[in-house]
């Protein structure tokens, strides 16, 4: 405790206690270093991040109310047509659906694999380890390449669901080349991407876990399922909070994933909210229009994020 | 280990012989595809159609070897190093200093200031795109490294600085007390003893900043028109766009690519699983 109330103490209090240092030259001395050090210090973060983060987010809800190709000057003030623009359109209708749809996955599927791999791997065992690094890899590499790699694996004349489906006999699909089944076969990727992050989430928390919390619950006569139940998985609920709101803000800025496998398509089955951004907005350089796209996805991240970190995450 | 001890021996079979078998499914599921990536790169287009799961009957190192000997791929390995590079180096130069400040200096307006940075961790990137691209483009930084690197930086700088922040503070204040009264300023207590204690720290988030920007794809795609400057996931897509009925080549070409991840991941694995996975707790 004494040590946090030390903790950032002026270094003038520091003079005043120690005789040796307490002329007031040096205090104030002290004071223009302090001053010095921010003024070199804070400025180059502080700019770049402004100009290149702040800035832009900004701009972006001004030059959504113009309709302009990015040349010249916005001139041409249109309200919010460009809003019911987006809304009205299809594509973003589909977008919209299937940002729900990954966050779906993301949390009845990815989040309970990723649980149970967890709980498995935290003991050790051999192999744990290997296992851990293999779950993991997915989520280290480019999410380009991971989406070429399934496009290959999805290839109706050479990937590998080819291979299987000749292997038994049957007719090869084309997943990515049909809306029926576009959709399906980017989620499996994600699952397959994402899951082992969450399990290294988990993982960590459980080997934060106290041992001897189980063990006590264990003489005291609970079966192996009602430890689970009933210790390990309420000590789990913070990182199980935290990982959900990761899954979520994820799900809904998904891109790289979707230009290698479908590019949001055939026939914008395949489209998510940044994606449509991408290629209804920059691809077309309708500023107006992809600022407005920018602007709903601003929205929803931030209104998530502020209503999750108050009403679940409140005690963190 | 003491769970086993514990378990009953009823029923503890079963529960072990589902765990393996789950296990082994999982693994199945994540390394085919990336074993059959490897592989695939060493099969003709023949053998990858009627062999695409086991070893190549027939080794074809010409895939590779075709790729290495030609400057495209050691072009786009270069601008990918330089971006990455340049990310990593102003990255840390920068949030090191900020978080410096924030950690060991008190002045009116500091949480503030704090705040305002952490809020870069909450906005899409995405929402930016297009008024980052006409700022850069009337920066004229349009098709240039730094017109790459420095939204990067900039998006990563809210992270790094709360990961640098938190190790920061938990160095004994007693070094800046100490260094204050032998007469070292700031700058100097910053960076003759902050900085060589931070390695570690640096390390981890000088990995994650790296990982991001090595496989970064929407900045250099709105930023970047020439193929002369394209990293390599918009260089692989060009290559995929044009050999795409060539999979033996564009299997060899997704391997090579990944590679320096894969050999990055076994290298400083303990940075990056700290790193990825710390960066997502909470500062």
């Amino acid at each position: 405790m004494s040590f946090q109330m030390t903790r950032g103490r002026r270094p003038a209090a520091l003079a005043a206690r120690r005789p040796s240092a307490a002329t007031p030259a040096s205090a104030g001395a002290f004071d223009a270093g302090k001053w010095t050090a921010i003024l070199l210090f804070l400025p180059p973060a502080l700019l770049l991040f402004s100009l290149f983060v702040v800035v832009p987010v900004g701009e972006a809800a001004w030059y959504s109310v113009f309709n302009w190709n990015g040349f010249g000057h916005p001139t041409n003030w249109v309200g919010f047509d460009n809003f019911r623009a987006v809304f009205a359109n299809r594509a973003f209708g589909i977008a919209v659906r299937n940002n729900l749809l990954i966050i779906a996955v993301s949390l009845l599927v990815q989040l309970p694999l990723a649980l149970s791999l967890a709980l498995i791997l935290a003991d050790r065992f051999r192999g744990a380890v290997a296992l851990r690094m293999l779950f993991f890899m997915p989520y280290v590499l480019a999410e380009v390449a991971a989406g070429l790699i399934f496009s290959f694996v999805y290839d109706g004349d050479y990937g590998l669901l080819a291979g299987i489906f000749r292997a038994v006999g049957a007719e090869p699909p084309y997943l990515l080349a049909s809306a029926q089944t576009s959709m399906l076969a980017i989620l499996i990727v994600i699952v397959w991407k994402y899951f082992g992050f969450h399990m290294m989430l988990f993982i960590a928390a459980l080997q934060g876990i106290d041992p001897s919390l189980k063990e006590a619950a264990r003489i005291d006569g609970a079966s192996r399922w009602q430890v689970l139940r009933y210790v390990v998985i309420p000590l789990l609920y913070p990182t199980i909070r935290l990982s959900v709101f990761f899954a979520v803000l994820g799900s809904l800025q998904l891109f790289d994933l979707v230009m290698p496998l479908t590019r949001g398509g055939p026939a914008d089955s395949s489209q998510t909210m940044v994606s449509f951004l991408y290629t209804f907005g920059v691809m077309r350089m309708r500023v107006g229009f992809g600022s407005a796209v920018g602007v709903i996805v601003f929205v929803i991240c931030v209104a998530f994020a502020f209503s999750y970190q108050r009403w679940v995450m409140r005690d963190e | 280990m003491s769970d086993d001890a514990l378990s009953e021996s009823t029923g503890f079979d079963g529960t072990r012989l589902f765990k393996v078998l789950f296990l082994a499914a999982v693994a199945v599921f994540v390394a085919t595809p990336l074993v059959a990536t490897v592989l695939g790169g060493f099969k003709s287009l023949g053998e990858l159609r009627t062999n695409p799961f086991g070893l190549p009957q027939h080794w074809v190192f010409e895939n590779y070897s075709g790729i290495l000997t030609t400057a495209r791929y050691w072009v786009l390995m270069r601008n990918s190093l330089i971006i990455s590079g340049l990310t990593v180096l102003l990255t840390l130069i920068t949030a090191s200093m900020a978080a410096f400040v924030f950690s060991h200096i008190r002045f009116f307006g500091r949480a503030l200031l704090l705040n305002y940075m952490t809020m870069g961790l909450l906005f899409p990137a995405a929402t930016a795109i297009l008024p980052l691209f006409i700022k850069v483009r009337d920066l004229g930084l349009l098709d240039s490294y730094f017109g790459v690197v420095l939204p990067q930086v900039a998006f990563g700088l809210a992270m790094s600085i709360l990961l640098l922040r938190r190790f920061f503070k938990d160095l004994p204040d007693e070094l800046l007390d100490a260094a204050l009264v032998d007469g070292c300023s700031y700058v100097g207590f910053f960076r003759f003893v902050i900085l060589p204690l931070s390695r570690p720290i640096l390390a981890t988030v000088g990995t994650i900043i790296f990982v991001h920007s090595w496989n970064a794809y929407l900045v250099p795609l709105v930023m970047l028109n020439t193929d002369r400057l394209y990293p390599w996931p918009l260089g692989i897509m060009v290559y995929q766009g044009e050999y795409s009925a060539d999979w033996h080549l564009v299997l060899a070409f997704i391997t090579l690519t990944i590679l320096p991840t894969i050999i990055l991941f076994f290298v400083a694995q303990k940075h990056i699983i700290a790193g990825l996975t710390s960066g997502a707790v909470k500062g």
